[in-house]
């Protein structure tokens, strides 16, 4: 008689648990408020989705007459863990004839960076910055590697160096 | 000719050989488990690991210190602060570098916000494995909020290499405590939720009371620690046996339960999100205001000789051991990572189970994969 009882007493337990699982669904079913999902691509040029400091890319960043802050020095080569960051620097001729070392590319790998930040952090005048873009899905490999310094850019400290001589 | 591969193999004394994995969906990772069954029993499990081991011990030896941080992020990617902090207060100790009272407390912080986003992703793909899908989406609903409160100030979600030898690598963004403080009543609100969905569940209760019993002498003598060595009864919090940062002057409970099956090393797991919610809120009103870091050399040089420490990761003890001869990178440098031990007492505690149960016992040991290959 008892193991009757337990029978339906287990059944009638099953069902109360059941329901209490089913009324949590059924309370967010009922409040379209409470949806957190977001139309991903749909909302990408409509509202800011990532945070000012969110870590997509390093950049470079450039002013309005195309000049940057790096001077090639090379750390961020020397600090980065895997790689990712070549300096190529090249020497023009300067005031009174002397030569000067500036930066000639910045490559970046992309493909081989895990977004440590050392390089940022270390750079001695902040030439280098976190960019905002996540999107990195390319179809050539080859398009991850980045020269960040634009073309026919140049140091922004170089013409202050020089009017400080002059 | 019969060309079909057969995916699993008959002894002559009827016993099966089955391979589950290395792409099985509930083992969240590359592991191979080869199951011998007798029917639907289990007779043995041999894990196979190695499929994701990258060298990672072996790439320290040619990184300086503050490189190994981003390293140590890629073997337990759901504890990454824990891990980063694990390298740092070694160095921190063994240069003797006094941390800013404001950097202790934004990490223990940051610890237990990791604890608690790690425990959420385990509980959402723990009702996964047992087929409750929706449970899934809660926690993921949840932890969200904390990976939101970790990319406004890190810029990253999951891997935030943002401890390094001295301090902080910037400051955390002025909300910080702000949003913090909103997602502990937020979470504090919808834990119950949890409970009802799962934990109360007749059927989950069915699948995981007395389903993989580990005793106390069994935990101790693989070395389990973490919740799955204190659903059976071993005190093993180093927060408690062997405290670092500021865990002594905060007050916390060591949940322990004796039961030692899965349901209590789960029933560990949601009570350790309470008390890590209670140290959060006691710890986010200290946090002053100060330097974020100290001032450390720009290449960190640890004197000869060997050093260690020990971390409660969200999976156990992680252990840091370092060889150093007095040059910029580290001699030898040895990781004692929570999960090597946690998974292989898989074999005791699944003998003699059904094949289904193998599931909930594994998912209950909360086993993350790149941790045992490193």
């Amino acid at each position: 008689m008892s193991g009757v009882i337990k029978y339906f007493a287990d059944i009638l337990h099953g069902i109360k648990t059941l329901w209490g699982g089913m009324r949590i669904t059924g309370k967010y079913f009922l409040s379209p408020k409470e949806i957190v999902t977001q139309q991903y691509p749909e909302i990408r040029h409509k509202q800011k989705i990532v945070y000012d400091r969110f870590k997509g890319e390093v950049i470079m960043p450039h002013d309005e007459n195309n000049q940057h802050n790096c001077t090639g020095c090379g750390v961020c080569e020397m600090y980065c863990p895997n790689g990712s960051i070549e300096i190529i620097t090249k020497k023009i001729p300067g005031e009174n004839g002397k030569m000067i070392k500036v930066i000639d590319k910045h490559i970046y790998h992309l493909s081989m960076c895990t977004f440590c930040g050392l390089c940022i952090k270390v750079c001695p005048t902040q030439a280098l910055a976190w960019g905002q873009n996540f999107e990195h899905a390319v179809y050539d490999r080859s398009k991850l590697t980045k020269v960040l310094n634009k073309p026919g850019s140049s140091y922004k400290g170089l013409n202050k160096k020089k009017e400080a001589k002059s | 000719m019969d060309t079909k591969l057969k995916n699993y193999i008959v002894k002559e004394n009827g016993d099966i050989i089955l391979n589950m994995g290395p792409q099985h969906p509930s083992t969240h990772g590359v592991l191979r488990l080869e199951v011998v069954l007798k029917g639907e029993t289990v007779k043995q499990v041999v894990p196979h690991i190695g499929y994701i081991h990258r060298g990672i011990e072996k790439m320290c030896e040619y990184d300086t210190y503050k490189q190994i941080i981003h390293l140590t992020d890629r073997m337990d990617y759901l504890s990454a602060h824990m891990n980063n902090e694990a390298v740092c207060l070694l160095v921190e100790n063994a240069l003797g570098i006094e941390v800013p009272e404001r950097v202790k407390y934004i990490r223990v912080v940051l610890d237990e916000l990791t604890r608690i986003a790690s425990h959420q992703l385990w509980w959402s793909a723990y009702g996964m494995d047992l087929g409750a899908l929706t449970a899934f989406f809660y926690g993921m609903r949840d932890r969200e909020r904390i990976l939101d409160i970790f990319e406004e100030s890190f810029g990253s979600r999951l891997l935030h290499s943002f401890n390094t030898p001295g301090g902080l690598m910037h400051d955390v963004h002025p909300n910080f405590q702000k949003h913090t403080m909103e997602f502990v009543k937020y979470f504090r609100k919808k834990l119950p939720e949890y409970h009802q969905l799962l934990t109360d569940n007749v059927i989950f209760r069915n699948r995981t009371q007395g389903i993989g019993v580990m005793s106390k002498e069994t935990a101790i003598a693989y070395g389990v620690t973490g919740p799955s060595g204190r659903g059976s009864g071993y005190s093993c919090d180093v927060r408690k046996i062997a405290p670092y940062g500021v865990y002594d002057q905060l007050e916390f409970e060591e949940i322990i339960y004796d039961e030692g099956d899965s349901f209590a090393r789960y029933m560990v797991r949601m009570k350790e999100i309470e008390q890590s919610l209670n140290i959060i809120e006691q710890a986010v009103d200290k946090i002053t205001d100060g330097p974020y870091t100290a001032k450390v050399k720009p290449i960190i040089k640890l004197p000869e000789g060997e050093y260690y420490q020990r971390v409660e990761t969200a999976r156990g003890e992680l252990g840091v051991y370092v060889v150093s001869d007095g040059k910029k990178f580290p001699y030898r440098m040895h990781f004692r990572s929570p999960n090597f031990n946690n998974l292989f007492v898989l074999n005791t505690i699944a003998k003699g189970h059904l094949i289904a149960d193998l599931v909930a016992i594994s998912g209950s040991l909360d086993l993350v994969i790149p941790d045992i290959d490193r």
